[in-house]
């Protein structure tokens, strides 16, 4: 029992994990993870980068190719019923059968989950009300929203009580709010239940805001990781644009800049410098500039973002990867 | 075990159930297609009762059973197609991971198929009986009839499975629905094997395993308790089912490639 509770408490770990297809397609190519218990780690990628195969394979859907990954502790090429106990999935389609009711979905997948049928209904009750499904448990899941859906599939994932939980792009489609809905659920779940959380995005505001540590995968290879801050870190410093509020200014406001920083690029109307001392000396950059009576019509902080990042590893933005990737389907 | 397996196949079960009957697209034809070519044949070719030999009072009497395989036929496509879609849908992964074992899926869902065939054959034989059709073999019979016909429903819905997990396309089981509708009208389905005029015809009839389902299902109506035509009938639907059953099952253990 011991040695249950030491291993069911282990993240995610991944040695050389590869997933080769017919036509010697390698969709993952030698990944290596340590995803820590309680830690909601985001997978950064365009479409086609390999992070739906990555995922299949660490739930057990798809025997790896090579490699090796332990999930919960237990090998998901040899333990994979073992794995299974333990982790729930919301999949990138919200697979979810029309004509069962939001609360029959309960009953089944609890079911199969050996859970006693008292406890499968108060699970359902339970959760259907953590994702705002009350009112909606028995109507057929046809009638739903994608938002209500995709908060169903969450709620189903957790319906076990697994301590790992694997999130599958849980955004897309989504308008904001229901995605912000389900960010915070997300981010309660690791909070306050502990569960680790492995979620793929193609959304770098979702990987930014949500995950403890991102992994930036491009053509089935991570190319960054770390948090957020690390990696735009790794990229360079935040840089300040300023637009005179009269042009006649701009030389002046030039030779004020350049005390913060080495110039950057900027808008025809603005100049810009990136800061020696990061975002924090923003406000020594607006006293300065008011200390010498240069009035300015606009004032922007840049800082580095995740896109960025991806730019810096791969030679191209995560908009652009996409556009490429889907001229590559097309050809 | 195999209480954890049988309790897995009564919860996918009662989900095939379910979602069938609350499809009136699916349950409708099922129902209505057979009665309304019964009632069509029983009318139209009545008077083939009047060729020699012929083995029943009434058409409706030889033509009642053939409701029972179209019920059957429906059953294969809605198996199949239903399978199809789980895997079309990411229904199939969600499954996977679960504890669920394969074929308790695979079970489930034929149990499903089993009890639409359950609740449609009931429906054929109360209309043909207020028709007019008689069981000769009687209430018994009767009983033996409906029970019959769930197992063609199985064995054919065992092989829609094969088609359905192999495939994972509605659509190609769908297109199977007219191959086995010739395999239909190749058989001793619309007149005694001794009665078939053509020799290439005969022939075929009497390798086609439906036609065995066919005069076992039959002999309970027109003749009563004919023990030959039952075990003959029998044999060829468990023969039928053990294939489906063991190509659908190799079929799904292919598709769910979980570890």
């Amino acid at each position: 029992m011991l040695t249950y509770r030491a291993m069911s408490h282990d993240g995610i770990t991944a040695k050389g994990l590869v997933r080769e297809f017919k036509g010697a397609i390698r969709a993952v190519d030698g990944i290596e993870l340590d995803v820590q218990r309680g830690e909601i780690y985001g997978f950064l990628g365009p479409n086609g980068a390999g992070k739906s195969t990555t995922v299949h394979m660490l739930t057990t859907l798809l025997p790896p190719t090579a490699g090796t990954a332990t999930v919960a502790g237990f090998d998901v090429s040899t333990q994979g019923p073992e794995v299974r106990r333990r982790i729930g999935a919301a999949l990138q389609e919200a697979a979810l059968d029309n004509f069962l009711t939001g609360r029959e979905h309960f009953e089944l997948q609890g079911g199969l989950h050996g859970l006693a049928k008292a406890e499968r209904g108060a699970r359902a009750v339970e959760l259907l009300e953590r994702v705002g499904l009350t009112d909606a448990a028995d109507r057929k899941v046809g009638g739903y929203s994608g938002g209500m859906k995709r908060r169903l599939d969450l709620a189903l994932a957790l319906v076990h009580r697994p301590s790992i939980l694997f999130l599958d792009e849980p955004t897309t489609g989504l308008d904001p709010q229901s995605r912000s809905a389900l960010w915070s659920e997300v981010a309660r779940l690791a909070k306050d239940d502990g569960v680790t959380v492995f979620l793929t995005t193609q959304y770098l505001e979702e990987a930014d805001v949500l995950a403890d540590r991102v992994g930036i995968i491009d053509q089935g290879r991570i190319v960054a990781e770390g948090t957020p801050r690390e990696l735009k870190e790794q990229v360079g410093r935040s840089s300040v644009e300023a637009i005179p509020a009269n042009p006649d200014d701009r030389g002046a406001i030039e030779a004020v800049l350049s005390r913060f920083g080495e110039p950057a690029a900027a808008s025809p109307k603005g100049v810009a410098v990136r800061l020696d001392g990061g975002s924090e000396s923003l406000g020594q950059v607006v006293r300065a500039l008011d200390a010498e009576g240069l009035e300015i019509a606009h004032l922007q902080l840049n800082a580095p973002s995740l896109d960025d990042v991806f730019l810096a590893k791969t030679g191209r933005s995560l908009e652009g990867a996409e556009e490429d990737r889907a001229e590559e389907v097309v050809a | 075990m195999a209480r954890e397996t049988l309790h897995e196949v009564a919860m996918i079960a009662n989900r095939s159930v379910r979602r069938t009957l609350r499809q009136p697209a699916l349950i409708v034809p099922v129902v209505l297609f057979p009665l309304m070519l019964l009632a069509i044949n029983a009318s139209g070719l009545n008077v083939t009762k009047r060729i020699p030999n012929f083995p029943a009072d009434s058409y409706l009497d030889f033509a009642l059973v053939v409701t029972f395989m179209q019920g059957g036929l429906f059953a294969a496509t809605t198996a199949g197609t239903e399978l199809a879609t789980d895997i079309e849908t990411g229904f199939l992964n969600r499954l996977q991971l679960t504890p669920l074992r394969a074929p308790a899926i695979l079970i489930g869902q034929l149990a499903g198929a089993m009890v639409v065939a359950f609740l449609s054959s009931l429906a054929y034989l109360l209309v043909g009986l207020a028709a007019g059709a008689q069981v000769k073999a009687g209430v018994g019979g009767a009983v033996v009839l409906i029970a019959l016909a769930m197992l063609v429903a199985l064995a054919f819905g065992a092989l829609g499975a094969i088609i359905g997990a192999r495939t994972g396309s509605a659509e190609a089981v769908q297109g199977m629905f007219p191959l086995l509708f010739v395999f239909f009208f190749l058989s001793s389905m619309n007149l005694p094997r001794n009665l078939i005029q053509a020799e290439w015809f005969r022939t075929i009839a009497t390798w086609n395993p439906i036609s065995y389902l066919v005069e076992g299902l039959r002999s309970l109506v027109i003749t009563g308790w004919d023990g030959t035509a039952l075990w003959r009938c029998l044999v060829t639907v468990v023969a039928i089912s053990v294939v489906g059953f063991l190509g659908a099952s190799s079929s799904l253990r292919t598709r769910m490639a979980r570890t």
